[in-house]
């Protein structure tokens, strides 16, 4: 299953990567020029792979084979019966690795071994890049190299020993305050070093052109299956998208599809953190300005000097200061809507997935989850129980146990998790 | 600062005197702002002919260890642009043409015309930009030629023939070879890519070539220097002052010292090539 929508949208970056054109100046290149011959390099083998049936067929069949896809869209009906419209679920927490990543690093790997270079690098946050990009290395058979915030990297030893065991290398980075916008630095740094025969696999929809489209054309898969499944399954398109949005990776994935179908809102949720009218957060659109950072021009967290703030989530895959320069486009336009969700909106929305759906979402995908409720029951009350809210639940949870244990004190004999989730009125 | 005296009147000069010039850089605000006037103060008096003075950062993506422990040890203590700005004034008011070596996005907060502009009120001779390329640099061009200001654009290994004209064509002052393939920091051997790029540089400009990336003491200058070698028309060096002053964090004055006696060595190295 594939796509049967136009590939190119009227949100679609110009041949220099700008968003809404140079003088809005979304996206771009902000890159040392030891980079740009590479970039160039990666900007030619990506059109030409994207043109190519036989890069393309081979893609979908790896996706298909190896790493699960389609993933299935799943109509949650007792979550849906509580808020009184109809959430369908895009499981991309069924993929190969647990998450929407697979699809990127492997789109990624292909066009690796199709420019002849056999190494490649990543950055990675809470480890699930880290993991993808290991995985994808190893059904490629190349080297990798993971860079990863030292912080990190005690905070998620599960993942740092998955990549181990996969074969990858972690470098724990020090430099910086040691998370994820430094494992970017220190990727990079890596790759102006390697560039001749290495890749760079970028982990979100952000960077310097051409990776905000290059993710985004290998992620897409994700909209495009689920508007195919939705039409398919219940004969009309859903009023409501929604996706978080860190980088904004899996939302881009989603969103594309649905672009030029006016009817459908489409909505990306930010992490809140402890709340925006607090330093502790990172929703970059809603209360970041206009700036650079990691070679485009984007919504980024800084002070009054330009100075990249560190931005907090509970959830590590959403903990970043920028946001791909696609979304901040979007943003402007009007054509997205942006809202911040909290961290412990997102936790209450985890708890409520695994109890009534037995379903345990990444907490990113619970920013998701939780967002998507807020709009199903606006939408509910104009619309009665036919409205459709499409949710991509992005990556499955697994990896967040730690943090919910803390949380909801889980593992007590008497755990005390709220148990408002399941005692509300079911229907 | 004596009237005339430019960053391409100082190249010219060295030119004239049949050496290459040499360039220091070392970040503000290191180890505070008063500190750092006096390094970069001590690199004037020991024999730089141009300074550029690094606005610290938080993400500093072409940088090595070295240049990221100033620059964050000043970010912590809480160095702000008009810090950098005040740091120009005193160190150009020498009279030695002094340029900002700075990423992008503090520039683009500042406002990029209002930046231009209290630069060169400052005493300021321009921008060294590693992480914007002229095809990118519109906004930047306009304030530049607006004030009269040096636009110092970077070449690498990896630019294409048509890249370095079209770079070289957007400079003023010099340009800026990266020697290597990598980040900033100290090297024992200069780069065997060094030659090539100036080689090339020079065959689409007429504009000096500064060579920086990797140069610590007098004999790597003299090598990068040679006339009858790789030729480059100015000699930068960054890391290595830095380690000067990283290494004698306790005592000032001795890693004053140490810079000004790595300056007198350089300044040596680039008059034997």
């Amino acid at each position: 299953m594939t796509t049967e929508v136009d590939r190119t949208t009227s949100y679609d970056a110009d041949e220099r990567g700008w968003f809404g054109g140079p003088e809005h100046g979304w996206g771009g290149r902000f890159m040392p020029e030891a980079l740009v011959a590479a970039l160039d390099e990666l900007t030619e083998a990506w059109h030409d792979a994207m043109a190519d049936p036989s890069f393309v067929a081979e893609f979908d069949a790896i996706l298909r084979d190896y790493a699960g896809m389609p993933s299935p869209l799943y109509h949650a009906e007792r979550l849906s019966r509580q808020v009184g419209a109809r959430i369908l679920l895009k499981r991309e927490d069924l993929n190969h690795t647990g998450a929407h990543k697979i699809r990127n690093v492997l789109g990624q790997a292909l066009l690796t071994k199709r420019m002849g270079k056999t190494r490649v690098i990543a950055e990675t946050g809470a480890g699930q890049h880290g993991v993808a990009s290991a995985t994808a290395a190893a059904y490629f058979g190349l080297d990798c190299t993971v860079y990863m915030g030292a912080v990190d990297t005690r905070r998620q030893a599960l993942n740092v020993a998955r990549m181990h065991l996969l074969g990858a290398k972690v470098v724990p980075v020090e430099s910086g305050s040691a998370t994820l916008k430094d494992a970017i630095n220190e990727a990079l740094r890596d790759w102006v070093a390697s560039v001749d025969h290495t890749a760079y696999l970028f982990g979100t929809a952000a960077g310097p052109h051409p990776f905000p489209s290059l993710v985004r054309d290998f992620t897409r898969g994700i909209g495009d299956e689920a508007r195919a499944q939705c039409l398919d399954k219940y004969g009309v398109l859903p009023d409501a998208i929604a996706a978080c949005v860190g980088g904004g990776s899996n939302a881009i994935g989603l969103f594309t599809a649905f672009l030029e179908d006016e009817g459908v809102a489409i909505h990306g949720f930010e992490p809140g953190g402890e709340g925006v009218d607090t330093p502790r957060h990172a929703a970059t659109i809603h209360a970041g300005d206009k700036g650079v950072l990691h070679g485009a021009r984007t919504y980024v967290l800084q002070d009054a000097d330009g100075q990249t703030i560190e931005s907090h989530s509970i959830s590590a895959g959403l903990d970043y200061p920028g946001v791909g320069p696609q979304h901040a486009h979007l943003a402007a336009t009007g054509r997205a809507t942006y809202t911040p969700v909290t961290d412990a909106e997102a936790m209450e929305a985890m708890a409520l997935l695994s109890r009534t759906e037995g379903i345990i979402p990444a907490i990113e995908s619970a920013h998701a989850i939780a967002g998507a409720l807020r709009v199903a029951r606006e939408l509910a009350e104009e619309k009665g129980p036919d409205a459709t809210v499409l949710v991509n639940l992005s990556g499955r949870g697994d990896k967040d146990m730690g943090t919910a244990i803390e949380w909801f004190g889980l593992g007590r004999t008497e755990a005390e998790v709220s148990d408002d989730v399941t005692e509300e009125p079911v229907g | 600062m004596s009237a005339g005296t430019t960053t391409a009147t100082v190249f010219a000069q060295a030119r004239a005197d049949g050496r290459a010039a040499l360039v220091g850089y070392l970040p503000a605000g290191y180890p505070d702002v008063a500190g750092g006037i006096d390094a970069l103060r001590t690199l004037v008096d020991a024999g730089c002919d141009v300074i550029e003075i690094g606005l610290p950062y938080s993400d500093p993506v072409m940088d090595g260890p070295t240049i990221q422990a100033a620059a964050q040890a000043a970010l912590e203590r809480g160095v702000r642009t008009t810090d950098v700005l005040r740091t120009v004034e005193a160190v150009a008011a020498t009279g030695t043409p002094t340029l900002v070596m700075t990423y992008w996005n503090p520039v683009e907060r500042y406002g990029v015309p209002q930046f231009a502009a209290d630069l060169a009120s400052a005493g300021g001779a321009g921008l060294i930009t590693p992480d914007l390329t002229p095809d990118s640099a519109p906004e930047w061009i306009a304030a530049a030629d607006e004030h009269g200001l040096d636009k110092v654009f970077l070449v690498a290994p990896s630019s294409t023939d048509e890249r370095i004209a079209m770079t070289t064509a957007a400079c003023r002052g010099f340009v800026y070879a990266t020697a290597v393939m990598g980040v900033t920091g100290a090297r024992t051997t200069t780069s065997d890519l060094a030659g090539p790029l100036v080689a090339r540089t020079k065959a689409a400009t007429d504009l000096p070539v500064g060579v920086g990336l990797g140069v610590s003491n007098g004999d790597q200058a003299a090598e990068l220097a040679a006339r009858d070698g790789i030729g480059a028309d100015g000699v930068i060096v960054g890391s290595a002052f830095v380690r000067c002053l990283l290494d004698h964090a306790d005592d000032r004055r001795a890693g004053l010292r140490a810079l000004g006696a790595l300056t007198e060595d350089l300044a040596v190295g680039v008059r034997r090539g």
